[in-house]
């Protein structure tokens, strides 16, 4: 894509830049330096905006485009075809509850049921209370601690309804 | 057999970069550079390691397509995507073992050639993001990685790259094209990375498991090391074990190690006292196997000549109360979730497979179906630009042929499931 990297054709935003946090120019800046091409930043800068903003939006990915000098069309392609970039907020924490085969031999199906139950909410929704929100995932890696699920960053294996209850009271 | 690739995994801190010292990381390297890249390819040949991460490549072999390649720039990508339902291997290496892997992308770096290298990382193992940035930052400021490391000239910079979410970047050229930023879907091949990968500079992806090995062969020599487990393809084999089992976890044991071994004497056999009733050897997309296969040797060759394949190593374990028509469906949703839509075959063939398992778990199977599923499978086997569509027919196929009472079963009775 170097040779596209004048054209102001790929800058559609009429002069009217888009900007981000400073912070987020500077990480984006930094995360180009590991690549040989700017468009080899796509991926890092869509995590560095949907960390910082809570989830991906047009404006985030025309800023991706205007800032890296890589056509809308090929952000907006990639940013879409990936299942974890977001298009509207999580809550607070993010429940990813694993549905594949080991967690689903264990017992995954009924967790999911007891989860929904609990919060309230269906796959993808937030709590009233803005706390959780929760989406089914297709294998975390966990499978020796199954049924497992992340919350945020953290793992939680060998669940058990009482054990979903008692892992959600430590998330405020 | 002594543990090889998780002897420091249960070191306590072994991914911080001194303890891991203490206990012999990076001592390797020395013993490499002292050799010409073309001697370390040739040592790794000798080893007849073939790679861990599913297609069981031969790795000396593809390292030196990859090191006549003429050019001075080249690329490492290590596949750390392990998104195979099933597989834990790699995670454990990752996040307890770090500088194992980093050792052996540095050898391997200088082996054919590459001064960049890159660590594709799932985006759901968002911890093994923080310790391979803190174990890399360590390696530099040991001057493991870097410029001129060791004083011996040799140079080699790696960074992670996350993926986001797309089982299919586990596949080599889709992972390149992830990596490059764009849609990660496959590319036509030829040319091969080895010639054309990475910004179409030449290339070599190998799995976390497969570079970890790397040192090992270094160390022992690869006469040595071939001399560990099963002869068409030797080495330690990291099996995860997963499902119906009492002690489910990561097992190294020797390549062709048999399944009734592995899950009877090291997982502690099956839950409850239960008897088996299927176990599938390799991961989603290998055919699932039963009672009757469980003397099988878990190498590459064993598992293909009794119907399956090795994959990742990932065995998933069934007992006697499951219904395949379940098990089916969960990795038929998963592939028709996966599939990256590029080609027609894969795409609507895995929705089609969905539609119709959908049907049979609302309890709304019809007479046919089991013929409708195996000529869905028909259109698919074959046809695909990558392995994703074969691999989704594979739970089908195997299901029918092994369980067929199961879904007759299913249609005949209704029953709702889930």
């Amino acid at each position: 894509m170097s040779d596209v990297i004048e054209d102001s054709r790929f800058c559609r935003s009429g002069g009217d830049k888009i900007m981000f946090s400073d912070a987020v120019v500077e990480a984006i800046n930094q995360v180009r330096q590991k690549y040989p091409d700017s468009q080899g930043a796509v991926l890092p800068s869509l995590h560095i905006i949907q960390k910082a903003y809570g989830h991906l939006s047009y404006e985030a990915m025309r800023f991706v485009s205007q800032h890296l000098r890589v056509p809308e069309s090929d952000v907006f392609g990639t940013a879409t075809f990936y299942s974890l970039y977001r298009w509207k907020s999580a809550g607070k924490h993010q429940i990813q509850i694993c549905h594949n085969l080991s967690c689903s031999l264990l017992g995954a199906e009924s967790l999911i049921k007891h989860l929904e139950q609990k919060l309230g909410v269906c796959e993808g929704q937030v709590t009233k209370d803005g706390r959780f929100s929760f989406i089914r995932m297709e294998c975390i890696g966990r499978c020796d601690g199954a049924p497992a699920m992340l919350i945020d960053d953290d793992y939680h294996g060998e669940l058990t309804p009482q054990k979903i209850d008692e892992v959600l009271k430590k998330y405020e | 057999m002594e543990k090889m690739l998780l002897k420091r995994v249960d070191i306590p801190n072994a991914n911080d970069i001194d303890v891991a010292l203490k206990h012999g990381a990076y001592g390797a390297l020395s013993a490499a550079f002292g050799m010409r890249p073309v001697d370390v390819v040739n040592e790794v040949k000798r080893a007849t390691l073939r790679g861990r991460g599913g297609a069981g490549f031969p790795t000396g072999l593809k390292w030196e397509l990859c090191a006549r390649v003429p050019g001075s720039l080249k690329y490492l990508l290590c596949n750390a995507d392990e998104g195979e339902p099933g597989t834990i291997k790699d995670r454990f290496i990752l996040h307890q073992d770090p500088h194992l892997l980093i050792e052996g992308m540095v050898i391997s770096g200088y082996a054919i050639g590459a001064e960049r290298g890159y660590i594709y990382l799932r985006y759901e193992y968002p911890k093994a993001i923080g310790i391979l940035e803190k174990a890399i930052e360590q390696a530099y400021a040991k001057g493991y990685l870097g410029k001129n490391i060791l004083g011996k000239g040799v140079n080699f910079d790696l960074s992670v790259h996350r993926g986001a979410g797309a089982y299919i970047c586990g596949e080599e050229t889709a992972l390149i094209e992830s990596l490059e930023g764009k849609r990660g879907q496959p590319r036509i091949r030829p040319p091969f990375p080895a010639s054309q990968g990475a910004w179409r500079k030449p290339t070599v992806i190998n799995n976390v498991e497969t570079l970890s090995n790397i040192p090992f062969i270094i160390g022992m020599g690869g006469d040595a090391y071939a001399k560990i487990g099963a002869e068409t393809a030797p080495g330690p084999k990291i099996y995860g074990v997963s499902g119906h089992v009492n002690k489910p976890g990561v097992y190294e044991l020797p390549m062709g190690t048999t399944l009734r071994e592995i899950i009877y004497t090291h997982c502690g056999g099956i839950k409850g006292g239960k008897k088996l009733k299927a176990v599938i050897p390799g991961g989603a997309s290998t055919p699932i196997l039963t009672e009757s296969h469980l003397d099988v040797k878990m190498d590459f060759n064993s598992l293909v000549a009794a119907g399956s394949m090795l994959g990742s190593g990932a065995v998933m374990v069934m007992d006697e109360t499951v219904d395949m028509v379940n098990v089916a469906y969960v990795l038929v949703r998963f592939f028709a979730h996966e599939s990256c839509g590029k080609c027609t075959p894969c795409r609507e063939g895995t929705a089609w497979l969905y539609q119709v398992y959908t049907r049979l778990m609302h309890g709304e199977g019809k007479e046919g179906d089991i013929d409708l599923l195996l000529y869905i499978c028909e259109t698919v086997k074959g046809k695909c630009f990558c392995p994703l569509g074969e691999g989704a027919i594979q739970p089908v196929l195997s299901s029918i042929k092994h369980f067929r009472a199961d879904y007759e079963a299913r249609i005949k009775s209704g029953v709702v499931s889930h």
